[in-house]
């Protein structure tokens, strides 16, 4: 894909939403408040949701608002308040100087690897092996239309499963967090 | 595009892995990991403009599993918090020998 491919209103958008949500990545990480951080976590949410729809997925953009950010963050939310962890400025949770300089050093390490890694090519077989539905437009079924045929085709199996997944879920966590008497 | 998202998604990865190192609150690390979730995603979907649409379903996935995760993860906090009045992951030392 090439860049001057998009025109210049789509690119200024791009790295604009990708700017806000390295920054609020970084202020997320560096808040002493959970209640803060929680915040700061959902704005990358909502950034990721618009690159999702400027990368031509929008329903993926889509569940991640309703469901990232809508659901999950509110969870997060909820137990940060119930749980009531008294002021900010008295209990700071962040490590000394020695973990801050390994966590630091290993940052660097990782995002070294995975960018080298990202520029590397994606291996032939393992291309041809993962079906892939068509994302062209105009097609029937819009543009949810391919993934929609994937999930109930040739991913049937782990979609149902995933249900399970979810129920196993709901029936733990209320075992787990229930009060007992 | 593509490019600049798998960027993106590495510079993502990596603050949520340094915030999971440098933090001690167990909430927080919770969300480090949802970041962490959250780049791996956009290297997803940004792929998938390449790859076909197999990319957008295993997001799906990854979505489902990380709403599990996160309520079944919150209620063991909530549990823990019962215990000993904490969530600091340094009073959370039972097993150690």
């Amino acid at each position: 894909m090439n860049n001057e491919f998009y025109p210049l209103f789509f690119s200024f958008h791009f790295y604009l939403f990708g700017l806000i949500a390295l920054a609020s990545a970084l202020l997320f990480v560096t808040r002493k408040s959970p209640v803060a951080a929680a915040l700061w976590l959902v704005n990358v949410m909502f950034c990721l949701a618009a690159l999702y729809v400027m990368l031509d997925a929008q329903f993926i953009g889509a569940i991640q608002v309703l469901v990232y950010a809508g659901a999950i963050m509110v969870v997060f939310l909820f137990v940060v308040m119930l749980l009531n962890l008294g002021r900010p400025e008295d209990v700071s949770d962040i490590r000394g100087q020695f973990p801050r300089l390994a966590a630091g050093a290993v940052g660097l390490a990782l995002l070294a690897e995975v960018m080298v890694l990202a520029r590397a090519k994606f291996p032939a077989q393992i291309e041809s092996a993962i079906p892939s539905g068509d994302l062209s437009r105009g097609e029937p079924g819009g543009i949810i239309g391919p993934v929609a045929e994937l999930l109930l085709k040739d991913y049937v199996l782990a979609f149902e499963l995933s249900s399970m997944l979810l129920l196993t879920a709901i029936v733990g966590a209320v075992v787990i967090g229930r009060k007992r008497s | 595009m593509v490019a600049e998202s798998l960027a993106l998604s590495a510079a993502l990865f990596t603050i949520g892995v340094i915030g999971v190192l440098t933090r001690r609150n167990a909430i927080i690390l919770f969300m480090c990991v949802e970041l962490m979730l959250n780049a791996v995603n956009l290297s997803f979907v940004a792929l998938s403009t390449l790859y076909g649409a197999a990319g957008q379903v295993f997001v799906l996935f990854v979505i489902t599993v990380a709403a599990a995760e996160a309520a079944v993860g919150l209620a063991i906090v909530i549990a823990i918090f019962r215990h000993r009045q904490s969530v600091n992951l340094d009073d959370i030392n039972l097993l150690k020998g």
